[in-house]
């Protein structure tokens, strides 16, 4: 079974992270660029498959500039195969749509049985290109599960909405995104950082973008918050609260 | 006014989600809001009529045997379809889980670029503009999307404006779900009963603990504190990590943003992934050991002491004022 995990460089959430304000593109100088942890997440989901079914094999896959390279190599360490990253030079800036449809070129190229997907990067958080995929690939989608189950020719989970869990399943090839409630992802060990040094990583071009429908029309940043009162608490700074609370008409 | 579709979700026992009156108050500021649900067949009509309470102009109910037996295959046909009848100015749908699988889907299938996890939307000469909050707030960007129909999906409970009761002309059509691979439904169980305390998202009052509480026991502390102000309950990703309290009151990046009218936080340092889901909250208050705390940097009272004095006494002092 081949098994392609879609991964994206994302700034580091640890940090301030901000936008250019004359070109409204991510200022990438700002802040470390980390692979999404939510991509070792969807990533984990295929490696423990692997661990229990030898034959496996794993692609980890991202789009971005060359730096973004760092984030498959995190996924070699970890255990994949083998990397795909997409050049997207000219795409800086793409929207949504667009990135569906390079991944999507890309995905017919490398090939699959399943792909997995974090269910929304920690930047964009919009959650939409995994069903711009499947849509564009025709292949069924399984979203926002918490928890997997991968057997030979379908796949199936837990599917958490607002208004309850449902188990879905889908036969493959499929795409599935997760959440994080599935499996933490393991720590690259000794081994796997000394293995990932020999293993490929394929420079594939972007293609069949098309042209950005969504763009933006302006953007401002929000003044800091400024900080208020700060008291030490010398035994009567609950009841202060209260005072701050009702004066602030707040209960 | 042109026609502007709001995609209404439904639960598994055919009821429209909370987030639908929103969802209807966005589409009526850009033209005529109208409903879309998609409902088992005969299901409707009744679904219909709580949506004209809440604003719809028209609903458009689309019927199929595929609902609830199929992940969104039915909800994106029943949407194309109302656009085909429609031909409206842009598509709303709520930036949930199946919101915007539904949206993401129709942008590719009609060709349509997709903004998304728009926290307001406004019309602006003949072009849609939608509004969001990057980065936690710390940017307001604007966009629009250059294409005949844009779709949007809108942050649940985002925003506020609310379209009037209307008596709505209802549509009732029954809708063909291409044959094709399918994601199957195979069991629901649906969200257990609500505890009696607000939802995390669009509450008004919010009151998080963080690993401060020191064990699951202690959280309660943090339930107490809530009943006392009428508030939801949330949390810090160290406290859920620790197993306190489930992920799905985690405050932050990666959990729930909230933008309530009061956010308390207990034991909570406030790293920037934590600040990055509550600082668009009007009143902020602290209360933690640490002086260094970063959370301090953003409150609006802080109270630098030990949670398990003060919130005892403050919880006191709330019963004393309401009495």
């Amino acid at each position: 079974m081949k098994i392609v995990v879609l991964m994206k460089q994302v700034p580091d959430t640890y940090e301030e992270r901000r936008i250019d304000l004359a070109t409204g593109l991510l200022d990438r100088a700002a802040s470390d660029p980390v692979a999404d942890e939510i991509n070792e997440r969807a990533l984990e989901v295929a490696l423990s498959h692997k661990d229990s079914h030898k034959g496996t094999e794993v692609v980890v896959l991202t789009m971005g500039p060359e730096g973004a390279k760092t984030a498959l190599k995190k996924g070699l360490q970890m255990g994949a195969d083998s990397g795909v990253h997409i050049e997207a030079g000219e795409l800086a800036g793409a929207d949504a749509v667009q990135t569906a449809k390079v991944l999507a070129n890309a995905l017919r190229e490398t090939g699959f049985d399943l792909i997995v997907a974090g269910n929304e990067s920690t930047d964009g958080r919009g959650g939409v290109v995994p069903a711009m995929v499947s849509e564009l690939l025709g292949v069924p989608l399984l979203g926002s599960l918490g928890q997997v189950e991968i057997s030979e020719g379908s796949v199936r989970g837990e599917r958490r909405e607002d208004g309850g869990t449902s188990t879905v399943s889908a036969s493959l090839p499929a795409l599935v995104s997760v959440t994080e409630n599935v499996a933490e992802a393991r720590f690259p060990n000794f081994k796997g950082i000394m293995t990932a040094k020999r293993k490929p990583i394929a420079d594939v071009p972007a293609s069949g973008a098309g042209s950005a429908a969504s763009t933006v029309a302006g953007i401002s940043e929000r003044p800091a918050r400024a900080a208020g009162v700060k008291i030490v608490d010398s035994g009567d700074a609950g009841v202060q609260l209260a005072a701050f609370l009702a004066s602030g008409r707040l209960i | 006014m042109a026609n502007v579709l709001a995609f209404i979700e439904t639960s598994a026992s055919g009821a429209a989600s909370n987030s639908a009156a929103s969802l209807l108050g966005a589409a009526a500021k850009l033209g005529t809001p109208v409903a879309v649900v998609v409902t088992r067949p005969g299901a409707g009509a009744a679904v219909a009529e709580g949506l004209a309470a809440l604003g719809a102009v028209k609903v458009f109910a689309a019927e199929s045997e595929q609902v609830g037996r199929q992940l969104v295959a039915a909800q994106a046909a029943g949407v194309q379809a109302a656009i085909a009848a429609l031909e409206p100015a842009a598509v709303l749908a709520s930036h949930s889980v199946e919101g915007r699988e539904v949206a993401a889907r129709l942008a590719i299938r009609t060709g349509n670029g997709l903004a998304y996890d728009a926290v307001d939307v406004r019309a602006d000469g003949g072009r849609v503009l939608a509004v969001h909050s990057v980065f936690g707030g710390a940017y307001t960007v604007e966009s629009t999307v250059e294409s005949a129909l844009p779709i949007i999906t809108v942050r649940q409970g985002a925003v506020e404006d609310r379209a009037a009761a209307a008596g709505a002309e209802t549509t009732v059509q029954s809708i063909e779900v291409p044959a094709g691979p399918a994601a199957v439904i195979e069991s629901v169980s649906e969200a257990p009963a609500a505890t009696g305390r607000p939802e995390l998202r669009g509450a008004a009052k919010v009151v998080s603990g963080g690993r401060g509480l020191n064990s699951k026991e202690n959280f309660v502390l943090v339930e107490q504190l809530a009943d006392a102000l009428g508030a939801a309950v949330g949390a810090s990703r160290a406290a859920v990590d620790a197993g306190y309290i489930p992920q799905s009151h985690q405050v932050g990046q990666t959990g729930t943003t909230v933008s309530p009218q009061l956010y308390v936080a207990l034991g909570i340092s406030g790293a920037i992934q934590h600040r990055a889901g509550m600082q668009t909250a009007k009143t902020i208050v602290a209360i933690n050991k640490d002086e260094d705390a970063p959370i301090f940097d953003v409150a609006d009272f802080g109270i630098v002491g030990d949670v398990f004095k003060v919130v005892p006494q403050l919880i006191e002092a709330l019963e004393a004022r309401s009495n």
